[in-house]
């Protein structure tokens, strides 16, 4: 597989200019995400309302992937319900470890943010990296679950 | 010195290319451009046939069976204990202590050497270009002695600062424990001078050899170091096996480290009394095969010429030097005064794993990442760097390739 495969514009771009990279002023929920292999870490806060995700964004220093994948999942998950946003991170964790749900074809009706995380997905060609697109991921489902905490990759 | 005058001071017929054809893995792998021996070394023919030799020949069990192949055996075991003592010039083979690698050997110190010897408010100095294994064993025996660890700082050329180091040094120290060549940056410390003022301060010092061992003569009687240690799978020989060498007083006056058989003298339920050193320190069925391993590696080194080996890691290193900081966009990160076999990268706006990830799709395999020194990570303000690291395989056909693949990666993240 050629890197450009991995590297599409996409992630070159959102890994250069991150989106909703800040920390959040009225975060309800917010966990760090740590990889101790690299050192890379990243920082997500939710603002939820009732089960919404009114707004989330996140902070932390890592690599291209790293960094496209928490830009994009703050793009795709703003305004989405907690349900909808923890199938997004089943059906996505299946395809960036080559995986996929034996229901491939999640009914979730978020065929476009899947489509849309799609170029994450390389990954799975590079077995060593599948943590750095999932770092954020983890990060999202700890501050769900739990509110604020540290989660580590490995 | 320059290039061309070390080119000529490297022994007639040493030829990286030769070298090459010795170690199975090229072959096998084509094309590959290996620059991550300070990780591991890859192993020359002469030690994978040597140590499934052994197996297949003379195996059993060392210093226990009466019967004729046990004897033969230990002998091959005690004769890579001689072979080790010769590689670092020890004054006894009684010195040489085998253990798992340079992590084990330091942590044996620290438990064995360190919770008998050190108390409250002693120091054990080391430098902000440690590997953790040597910082992280000191932390641990940190709670039983109340020890304190204090680091001697780098200068802005990334080697030691050697006034900041003296500033350090007090009758408080009673350890010196530094790397003889830096892992993660190629710094080689002025390890004979900074021994010497560990000594007149009182202190004894132990020397992480991992990245010296193979890539220059070290003579632990001329460096007057107590303990030094390496790995042998650095070293051109099997993983799993190591060296501590400390000086034969300082190795009896230490308790033992782990208990078991081979290392006793006489066991009741009341009272065990121990084995003189070395085998006080290798309790249990040490790794005979890698032992032995390693020796083959340490003679088919010796055979190479070790001045000769260090002639081409500094003439190899030299040609990167010059090629990779020429490279617009491509920062090399100091080594101080004198920089031996290692190149470590910052390429900026680009992540260390991202830049391996393409130099791997070159088949450039290098070591991405903070490289087992965090705090020396934290002092350069640096996540992690890209490092490339040399062995005697290694050619300027591969530090071209290395540089090509850079200029590609540049173009591609900009």
């Amino acid at each position: 597989m050629d890197t450009r495969e991995l590297y599409q514009d996409i992630i070159l771009d959102h890994g250069r200019h991150p989106r909703n990279f800040h920390a959040l002023a009225h975060a309800t929920h917010s966990a760090q995400g740590h990889n101790p292999l690299c050192g890379d870490r990243v920082t997500v806060y939710l603002e939820l309302d009732g089960d919404k995700i009114k707004d989330l964004s996140f902070e932390g220093r890592g690599c291209a992937i790293s960094t496209a994948s928490a830009s994009l999942m703050t793009e795709v998950l703003k305004g989405k319900t907690v349900a909808a946003a923890e199938e997004l991170f089943r059906d996505f964790h299946a395809r960036v470890t080559g995986n996929p749900h034996p229901s491939s074809h999640p009914s979730h009706g978020l065929d476009d943010e899947m489509e849309r995380l799609e170029p994450l997905t390389g990954v799975k060609a590079y077995p060593a990296r599948v943590k750095c697109a999932t770092l954020a991921w983890h990060a999202v489902e700890a501050a769900l679950k739990d509110g604020n905490i540290t989660v580590k990759t490995e | 010195m320059t290039a061309a005058k070390l080119q000529a001071a490297a022994k007639p017929g040493f030829d990286p290319r030769r070298i090459k054809r010795d170690f199975p893995i090229f072959e096998r792998n084509p094309g590959l451009v290996f620059l991550d021996s300070a990780a591991s070394a890859q192993k020359p023919a002469v030690v994978i046939d040597r140590v499934s030799d052994f197996y297949r020949t003379d195996y059993a069990n060392v210093h226990r069976g009466v019967y004729r192949l046990s004897a033969r055996a230990s002998d091959l075991y005690e004769g890579a204990r001689e072979t080790t003592r010769k590689f670092l010039n020890a004054a006894s083979s009684d010195e040489v202590v085998f253990v798992r690698g340079a992590t084990e050997a330091i942590n044996l110190v620290a438990y064995s050497w360190g919770t008998t010897f050190l108390k409250a408010g002693d120091e054990v100095l080391v430098t902000e270009l440690e590997h953790h294994a040597n910082i992280v064993p000191w932390q641990l025996i940190r709670e039983r002695t109340g020890l304190k660890l204090v680091a001697a700082p780098i200068d802005a050329s990334g080697g030691l600062d050697l006034a900041g180091f003296e500033k350090k040094l007090s009758n408080k120290t009673k350890l010196v424990a530094v790397t003889h060549l830096a892992n993660a940056t190629g710094a080689l410390l002025p390890v004979e001078g900074i021994i010497r003022m560990a000594h007149q301060a009182g202190a004894k010092v132990l020397v992480d050899g991992c990245q010296a061992a193979p890539r220059l003569p070290v003579d632990v009687r001329a460096l007057d170091c107590d303990f030094y240690v390496f790995s042998g799978h650095k070293t051109y020989g099997p993983t799993g096996i190591g060296v501590l060498y400390a000086k034969k007083d300082i190795l009896e006056s230490m308790p033992p480290f782990q208990g078991g058989g081979d290392m006793i003298e006489q066991v009741t339920f009341e009272k065990t009394t121990f084995q003189h050193p070395p085998y006080r320190f290798e309790a249990g069925t040490p790794d005979i095969s890698g032992a032995i391993g390693l020796a083959r590696a340490l003679d088919y080194i010796e055979a190479l010429g070790r001045d000769a080996i260090l002639a081409h890691e500094e003439q190899l290193t030299g040609y990167g030097v010059d090629k990779l900081s020429s490279l617009p966009g491509v920062t090399l990160i100091g080594a101080g005064q004198r920089r031996l076999g290692i190149l470590s990268l910052d390429l900026p706006g680009i992540h260390p794993h991202d830049l391996a990830t393409v130099l791997d799709q070159h088949h450039v395999a290098v070591r991405a990442g903070h490289h087992c020194a965090q705090p020396l990570m934290d002092r350069l303000g640096l996540a992690g760097t890209t490092r490339a690291s040399l062995g005697i395989y290694n050619d300027e056909s591969d530090i071209d390739a290395l540089a090509s693949a850079l200029i590609a990666a540049r173009k591609m993240f900009g």
